[in-house]
């Protein structure tokens, strides 16, 4: 008996739509995340994430909404990230129904948002997301990035994640973005030196194309892999990563 | 039509909870009202966070007597997660020295697993009571924990006078108790909310024990 690894497909959504290329015949409407939703947790996802990629705040009540209606029809765990800037917004999509909210950009330039939000709210409830780049002018070899990559945080990414975990993180989305779009696989590098520095679940994230992907995260140290386009292009079904995880004696839901 | 409350006193998402019960066709609402909470057929107790700002909350609406004279009424109360540990005697969580008091329905304390991951985040097994009303139909099935505190013995001692409770185990580093069934006191360490079909399952055997 042991806790299962966790399979979790990542939504990236804008002002309450979903975009990036997803591609289902059976749906009505493959743009709206509540029916998304609800086609992974009837297709055994563990958990679902919801990235906000809207950039106006004037959206973020859309963005509440659909979470909203989201919770209403969704028994498994959701995750919303992406613009969460202040406390008062992990406030709000907590109210709203997601049980679990990711913390980014603004936790890098304010790490105090997530020592305040995991002791409001609690620490199972706050996931540090992380874009890691390697960068021989960090530390440890690995830099925190934002603005998806593109730009430095200044900050070495280990070191980072260790911080974040002791401000009350109560997870790591670990996300690589030289793995990113490859579909050459997760970063087990990245996944392994993270795994030694931190007693926090890790979410594996970038990388995964194929099937045998994934049980080299979990051996790498992942407690959960995250997938986009694979599931949403319907190239791998989540059934099929778990029948994987299986057969290499992973156990999974 | 069953009805119930699912009492509010700050803690974390209970709109999913509300949905959640509803699918059994129950009538629920969320209330701290103390009159609406003791008259519902069935009271859920919900609970998200730390132990001791769970049990500060809980007594801003006098969660502590609701509980207790519904018991005492043999009128159903369901713990969920901190809602479960604060039925117990007492929890260590940031207690600096000695620990936090609970609502001391059940004796024993709260206390960190010593795992090499915390939380403990995700779906796993249930070793079920015997006899267990609780799992009818869904004792195979894996349930959604997160949470890093936990009762790891079970000591009520029996009594030759009282229907045995029906204690259900799982394992995350150590054993812990996931589950019990004590007359009309029923708590889960899981959150049958957010445990799919199989959560839901659960909850409508809850409802329908009430019957």
């Amino acid at each position: 008996m042991s806790v299962a690894i966790r399979v979790i497909p990542c939504l990236d959504v804008d002002a309450g739509r979903v975009v990036k290329g997803v591609n289902f015949e059976n749906l009505a409407d493959a743009g709206d995340p509540v029916e998304l939703a609800k086609h992974y947790g009837d297709s055994g996802a563990d958990e679902l994430i919801f990235l906000d990629i809207t950039a106006s705040s004037a959206n973020r009540e859309t963005t509440i909404e659909m979470v909203k209606r989201t919770a209403d029809v969704l028994f498994i765990p959701l995750t919303v990230g992406g613009g969460v800037r202040t406390v008062d917004d992990v406030d709000a999509l907590l109210r709203a129904g997601a049980d679990k909210v990711g913390i980014n950009t603004a936790g890098l330039a304010n790490p105090d948002l997530i020592s305040l939000a995991a002791s409001r709210f609690g620490d199972q409830c706050i996931v540090v997301s992380v874009d890691v780049r390697r960068s021989s002018s960090a530390p440890s070899g690995f830099e925190a990035t934002t603005h998806g990559g593109r730009k430095s945080s200044g900050k070495d990414a280990l070191e980072w994640i260790i911080e974040a975990a002791q401000r009350g993180a109560g997870e790591v989305l670990l996300n690589s973005m030289d793995a990113d779009g490859t579909k050459n696989g997760y970063d087990l590098e990245l996944i392994a030196r993270v795994r030694e520095v931190v007693d926090i679940p890790l979410i594996a994230s970038g990388g995964a194309g194929k099937l045998s992907d994934f049980a080299p995260a979990v051996s790498a140290g992942a407690n959960a892999v995250l997938a986009a386009s694979v599931f949403h292009f319907m190239e791998l079904s989540i059934a099929q990563v778990k029948d994987e995880l299986r057969s290499t004696g992973i156990e999974v839901r | 039509m069953t009805s119930v409350v699912i009492l509010d006193y700050g803690s974390g998402n209970v709109r999913s909870a509300q949905r959640a019960v509803e699918t059994t066709g129950a009538t629920v609402s969320i209330s701290a009202d103390f009159d609406e909470a003791m008259n519902c057929d069935a009271l859920l107790v919900p609970g998200v966070g730390a132990f001791a700002s769970c049990m500060a909350g809980l007594k801003n609406v006098r969660g502590d007597q609701i509980i207790g004279r519904r018991l005492a009424g043999s009128r159903p109360v369901l713990g969920i997660c901190v809602g479960m540990q604060v039925l117990f005697e007492k929890s260590t969580e940031h207690a600096e020295s000695g620990f936090h008091a609970g609502l001391n329905e059940w004796p024993g304390t709260v206390d960190q697993l010593t795992a090499p991951v915390l939380p403990h985040m995700g779906w796993n097994n249930v070793s079920c009571a015997p006899q267990s009303q609780m799992f009818t139909g869904i004792a195979d099935e894996r349930f959604y924990f997160v949470h890093s505190y936990a009762a790891r013995n079970w000591e009520l001692d029996p009594h030759e006078k009282l229907a045995a409770p029906k204690v259900s185990w799982s394992n995350h580093g150590e054993n812990f108790v996931a589950a019990v069934e004590n007359g009309p006191l029923w708590a889960t360490q899981f959150h049958p909310e957010k445990s799919g079909d199989a959560g839901l399952t659960l909850l409508a055997n809850w409802i329908a024990a009430i019957k």
